[in-house]
């Protein structure tokens, strides 16, 4: 079995699983955020039960409309904050208090490897990198979740994608990680999950893997997983207590393809309007003059995205026509960039820095594009209206990328500053 | 389990930020939600659908977020089914758990065009479009599956079994 198939099986109490096979599995830990819990709240009332399976297990957090953006939003805000209470569920982040749901779920151990988890966001993904079968899941799902305990899941197919060789400077996982989505198209991983191995995902820090994770469900995988191993562990023992079960695939283990990737020859990716699937080469790229930048979201808000932007922002200013918002991802990252003076060096430049949350990326609020605007962005997606208008263009990259084009008011290598 | 309707078509990756873009989600009212179903693809769709239709579309439909909000906003639009030749996983999932049919037909695709009266037997697979007098057949969905479509919704059918085993 491959490492996903392992930790089904044992979550549904079984010797083997294979693909296809529809499982009911138990849940190690479940998570909404501001805006899925109230129909998840809604479903669980329906169902008649009163008090949810485990209140330890459930996670709430809010991070969609940080602060309350609308009054509809501060009305929901204030129903999840009563469900809270009623439930006695302790593991609530409100605002101030956490950030983005998936930074908050990994920084405060609540991802275990070999572990199951859903979340009723699909970025929920992002677990993966910590050696977790994570998956996204819809409200009714979830209001099922809360009363049982159990979800059932079709054991996903695999594909394996291979990672070797060193990345250029200013290269980073995120580029990869388009790269990839490029190759596989938007749904080339339907239903299946994605495994990560080889000396390059050896090497790449936690930030890198929670980025790469975190995008598998853009090319329509259920799961990405990255074996747990030492770095794993070094992350994981700061933070949650336990026993961890570390695995990984057995040499038998059956993929349905496989993809051989050289970091070497890899170059800054760009995802094009209006799909993420839409992946070139930064060489290919034309002249794109750029109105904003946004670095931040679940995919690109962490410390070593800020400190690389941070790096190519240092003592320059942005393009007098672009603005820049850049979003911590968490609180702690926050904290750990003002420490280390990165949001200096970025407010200096031009930045406008924004509380945790995961701002105009879903198009809720905190810099919204107007029709016809051009951002370039960090984050995870760049469907039509995704970011405010429906004719704005959103162009998806590396945080390098996205540092080095405020600099320059349009789409640039972020090589360019390869020597600073 | 059987649904008719007349054809709306769409295209491949019909993501869930076109279904039901971002700045309505803090909307919960299924009603106040349908009027925004569709907006970012055509800002008509909820009047064309409130007699009741059956969307038909390619590839990875509902791609992107796990918003249930996408699904509800469609169903209570007036959606009564939805083929497509494939479908992102999260959506299927949510529109079966709401009670709203989804199945996969290629083939339905190719041939079916808009505004063509369709009539769909969700238990034995065969859908018909009656405009062209054509017959596709697809594979059912899994018994437990359709047992929640049956029952109408997965909170339904949780309700009745936790009824029944307090009986």
């Amino acid at each position: 079995m491959n490492l996903t198939e392992k930790i089904l099986a044992k979550a549904a109490n079984l010797k083997e699983v294979h693909p296809g096979e529809i499982i009911n599995a138990k849940i190690d830990c479940a998570m909404v955020h501001d805006l899925t819990a109230p129909l998840t709240i809604d479903a669980f009332n329906e169902i008649g039960i009163k008090k949810v399976w485990n209140p330890n297990k459930i996670v709430v957090i809010f991070d969609h409309c940080v602060p309350a953006s609308s009054v509809e939003a501060a009305e929901l805000h204030k129903k999840v904050r009563n469900f809270v209470k009623t439930q006695g569920i302790k593991n609530f982040f409100d605002v101030g208090y956490g950030g983005i749901c998936h930074q908050v779920m990994v920084e405060k151990g609540f991802v275990k490897p070999g572990e199951v988890i859903v979340g009723a966001d699909s970025h929920t993904c992002t677990y993966g990198a910590l050696g977790a079968f994570a998956t996204g899941i819809g409200s009714t799902d979830m209001a099922y979740v809360f009363a049982t305990g159990e979800l059932w899941f079709k054991v996903p197919k695999a594909i394996k994608i291979h990672v070797s060789g060193k990345f250029q400077k200013f290269v980073t996982p995120k580029d990869l990680i388009l790269y990839v989505i490029g190759k596989l198209g938007a749904n080339g991983a339907n239903y299946m999950s994605l495994e990560f191995t080889g000396s390059a995902i050896k090497n790449m820090s936690i930030d890198g893997r929670l980025t790469i994770c975190n995008m598998v469900v853009e090319a329509g995988a259920k799961s990405g997983i990255v074996p747990p191993d030492e770095k794993t562990l070094e992350y994981i023992k700061l933070r949650s207590k336990g026993k961890f079960n570390f695995q990984e695939s057995d040499k038998n283990a059956v993929y349905d393809k496989v993809l051989e990737i050289d970091c070497e020859k890899l170059q800054p990716m760009v995802a094009c309007p209006n799909s993420v699937d839409n992946v070139k080469p930064i060489s290919e790229i034309s002249e794109v003059e750029v109105d904003q930048v946004f670095i931040g979201s679940c995919t690109n808000g962490r410390i070593e995205d800020l400190r690389i932007a941070a790096q190519i922002l240092k003592g320059k200013k942005i393009n007098n026509n672009v603005r820049l918002i850049v979003i911590p991802a968490s609180q702690e990252i926050y904290l750990q960039s003002l420490k280390e003076g990165l949001l200096e060096i970025l407010v200096k430049a031009g930045a406008v820095i924004g509380n945790p949350n995961c701002g105009p990326c879903l198009g809720g609020h905190m810099g919204l594009l107007a029709s016809g605007e051009v951002c370039v962005s960090t984050s995870n997606r760049n469907f039509i209206g995704r970011m405010g208008s429906s004719s704005a263009k959103i162009y998806l990259a590396s945080p390098a990328t996205a540092a080095a084009s405020a600099i320059y008011g349009k789409i640039v290598d972020p090589r360019v500053f390869g020597e600073n | 389990m059987k649904v008719l309707g007349k054809v709306l078509k769409f295209g491949d990756n019909i993501d869930t930020d076109v279904i039901l873009p971002g700045k309505y989600l803090v909307l919960t009212d299924p009603k106040e939600l349908a009027k925004h179903a569709m907006e970012g693809l055509d800002k008509e769709f909820s009047k064309k659908a409130e007699k009741g239709v059956i969307i038909v579309a390619g590839e990875n439909f509902g791609c992107g977020s796990s918003r249930e909000h996408a699904p509800i906003a469609l169903k209570n639009a007036g959606v009564k089914a939805i083929i497509a030749k494939s479908f992102a996983r999260i959506f299927y999932r949510n529109a079966i758990n709401i009670g709203l049919p989804v199945l996969e037909c290629k083939e339905a695709f190719e041939k079916i065009e808009e505004n063509d009266e369709v009539l769909i037997d969700l238990s034995s697979g065969e859908i018909i479009d009656k405009t062209k007098n054509l017959t596709f057949k697809f594979i059912p969905l899994p018994s437990f599956l359709l047992e929640i479509l049956n029952q109408g919704g997965l909170i339904k059918k949780l309700k009745n079994s936790l009824k029944q085993n307090s009986l």
